[in-house]
């Protein structure tokens, strides 16, 4: 069956004829794909403020154990408000709505496949999300007090799971059916590729969480016996927001880190193969996370003991650690070349893709168990790690492909700034609750934690991490938003096409 | 137009997708048997988890079914054929869609989506002879929620071969993507409800 889409142009026209309602109207029904990806693309990134601030506010709880500011029954809100946000409201969504944007014009594609499918998928996704973030406002999510708010959490969860669900499946058939003729799928550029392992993961564990998230409500609306009713969702649903289930939204983010590299280096990837190979080996990790169990190693017992631990623990989650390694690898070796000129996006996706890495390293440090960091802050330090790292690489990935998307540039000086700013901001944030984290700093608790060392200074540095960060991605969004919309005109991609450093 | 602009070359011809249905098909089929295998395993959890008691032939079993629920074997059975039968049909539309005969392949669609409404009424016929109360424990609940969602996966295969049944009525005959795509959908329904009744009906 062919997809018959109209033209952006058209679109276009029809905004300019009928007014604000007749643009609201336009965008609301558009089938073109750089619509749908900037939808997703602009409603996460309110999301991400609303994610950041919540961060600092429980960092600012934080700095003082003995006394809080805020009324002590929000917490279990804010806590479950910043998990949920950071997955399904900002890294899923940025990603896919890059994929959604880019990879049909990588693939030489001139529409999405199933586009009013897509587009379905973003308007349950906001629905969905917007009654996740109105639940938590009304004491409801996980461990809220009120009831039928609990359910609207539930429902508004098993609505955003859809619409991601249904926007995977365009990006899944576009870069599988929609290449240009004669183009192998192994010839599809890297950030293509990654959004078909990206997209394909997406399909294959949130359906996993659908099911228990259907269980879980079917239980919580009438029995609440059998999944701990409103303290039992995390625990029954609290994987698919946790590592290593994240190594999974952000596998676009290192395919455009690895389609940054070659940009930068002027000449092609020598090991396209190996990059390919990398971004699959990261997908490894839905096999340990569609297991809803946490893969623990444990050095204790027999030799044999230690292997039945470990064999599982190194496949799902150092295997995705040698993926990203390999794709950071094969982006240096293809910068060693004489006609490298480098450009302001990579500058953040280099970066950004050092934070996931990160974030990668800490989870299999944390999961150790003789490090004894279980329940502790460190596994919230690995979210701040892989979440803003995410940004970093989108902000890069936007300012790149901006020309494409919008036909305007994003300054290089603010790309490079905003992205070094970022970079500081995230280490501030999640570096001390690493640090914290071996200290046992309890998760999930923002009083009455007690160790030796300076906790309200990890705390404080923290909070100012996330503070910063704020501020970036308010400057982020500014200057986008500015740049987009009365920048200058450029035709092609100055950033590949060498006008732009 | 500039001059500039009428020296620039056309843009090329429409990338022809190949097969967009069928693989996007594919790939929901893959989700919902995700979907339906993970339900199972937290059945399978859920069951393990339950106390042991002596069951027939003195043999220790799990005390997962709450003694008061008889399953009704016939009519889980006959459900379970029915699907089986749902998917033969579905093949037989591609079988028909093939030979370009319209009219066979009308009408299998349809007797697809009839026997799709033939087994929601005996799943509603299997709620009834069962008699459980959703609120009244672990098993029931989980019991509504994992065939509750097999029901709807269904409706929504009986959606498909109305949609598919119209399309060729309507002389797209040409068109064998969709009736494909819709062999396949309901190859994964028989799947899925096979798995379903052996783990719910009939291992119990």
């Amino acid at each position: 069956m062919t997809t018959v889409n109209l033209p952006s142009t058209l679109g276009a026209e029809a905004t300019a004829n009928s007014g604000f309602l007749g643009s609201v109207g336009a965008w609301l029904t558009t089938t073109d794909h750089k619509r749908i990806g900037r939808l997703f693309i602009g409603t996460a990134a309110l999301w991400l403020l609303a994610f950041v601030g919540v961060a600092s506010l429980l960092g600012l709880e934080r700095i003082d154990s003995k006394s809080l500011t805020l009324n002590e029954g929000m917490m279990t809100q804010l806590f479950a408000a910043s998990k949920t946000l950071a997955s399904f409201g900002v890294m899923v969504p940025l990603m896919l709505g890059i994929s959604l944007a880019v990879a049909p014009i990588q693939v030489g594609s001139r529409a999405i496949m199933f586009a009013r499918n897509a587009m379905l998928g973003f308007c349950l996704w906001a629905i969905g999300s917007s009654l996740v973030v109105a639940s938590l406002i009304g004491n409801g999510g996980p461990g809220g007090g009120n009831a039928q708010m609990v359910d609207l959490y539930l429902l508004g969860l098993a609505l955003v799971m859809l619409g991601l669900l249904a926007a995977a499946v365009s990006v899944v058939a576009t870069v599988l059916s929609a290449r240009t003729a004669g183009t192998d799928l192994a010839d599809v550029p890297s950030f293509a590729w990654s959004s078909l392992i990206g997209s394909s993961s997406l399909v294959l564990t949130l359906p996993v969480a659908l099911g228990t998230l259907i269980y879980v409500a079917v239980d919580h609306h009438y029995t609440r016996i059998a999944f701990d009713a409103n303290v039992g969702i995390m625990k029954w649903l609290g994987w698919s927001m946790s590592q290593p289930q994240t190594f999974l939204y952000v596998i676009p983010a290192i395919g455009i880190l690895a389609e940054l590299a070659p940009a930068v280096a002027r000449r092609t990837q020598p090991l396209r193969g190996g990059v390919f190979i990398g971004i699959g080996l990261i997908s490894v990790a839905l096999l340990g996370s569609v297991t809803q169990t946490v893969h623990e190693f444990a050095w204790t017992g027999t030799l044999i003991d230690k292997a039945k631990s470990f064999v599982p623990y190194a496949l799902f989650n150092l295997l995705p650690i040698l993926g990203v390694v390999v794709v950071l690898a094969l982006a240096l070796l293809t910068l060693k070349s004489d006609s490298i000129k480098m450009i302001a996006p990579f500058i953040p996706a280099f970066l950004g893709g050092g934070m996931i890495l990160t974030a990668m390293l800490g989870n299999a440090v944390q999961l150790i168990s003789s490090a004894n960091l279980a329940g502790t802050v460190f596994e919230e330090g690995a979210l701040v790690y892989i979440s803003y790292g995410t940004v970093l690489v989108a902000w890069s990935a936007i300012a790149f492909w901006g020309p494409s998307l919008w036909g305007r540039m994003l300054p290089a000086k603010a790309v490079a700034g905003i992205g070094a700013l970022g970079f500081v901001a995230t280490v501030l944030a999640a570096l001390p609750m690493y640090i914290a984290g071996f200290a046992d700093q309890q998760a999930d608790s923002v009083k009455d934690f007690d160790y030796s060392g300076p906790a309200s200074l990890w705390n404080a540095v923290s909070t100012a991490g996330h503070a910063l960060f704020a501020l970036c991605v308010i400057a982020a969004i500014a200057t986008a938003v500015k740049s987009f919309a009365t920048g200058e005109r450029v035709a092609g991609n100055p950033w590949i096409d060498g006008g732009a450093q | 137009m500039t001059a500039a602009a009428d020296r620039v070359l056309p843009a090329g011809p429409v990338t022809a997708a190949r097969h967009p249905l069928f693989i996007a098909t594919g790939a929901v089929v893959a989700a919902g048997t995700m979907l339906m295998f993970g339900m199972l395993a937290v059945w399978f959890k859920f069951r393990d988890a339950s106390p042991l008691r002596v069951g027939r032939n003195n043999k220790m079993i799990h005390d997962w079914l709450p003694a008061d629920l008889k399953i009704p074997e016939v009519a889980t059975n006959t459900l379970a054929i029915t699907m089986v039968i749902a998917a033969i049909m579905g093949q037989w539309a591609v079988y028909s869609a093939t030979r370009k005969d319209a009219q066979h392949t009308t009408l299998a669609l349809f007797i697809t989506g009839v026997i799709g409404v033939a087994a929601v009424n005996a799943q509603v016929a299997i709620y009834k002879q069962m008699g459980a109360v959703l609120a009244d424990g672990p098993y029931q609940t989980m019991f509504y929620a994992i065939t509750g969602t097999m029901l709807v996966l269904i409706c929504t295969g009986i959606a498909f071969s109305l949609v598919a049944a119209f399309r060729v009525l309507g002389g797209r005959i040409a068109d064998r993507a969709v009736v494909t795509a819709h062999a396949m959908y309901w190859y994964f329904l028989s799947t899925a409800f096979i798995s379903l009744w052996f783990v719910v009906y009939v291992q119990k």
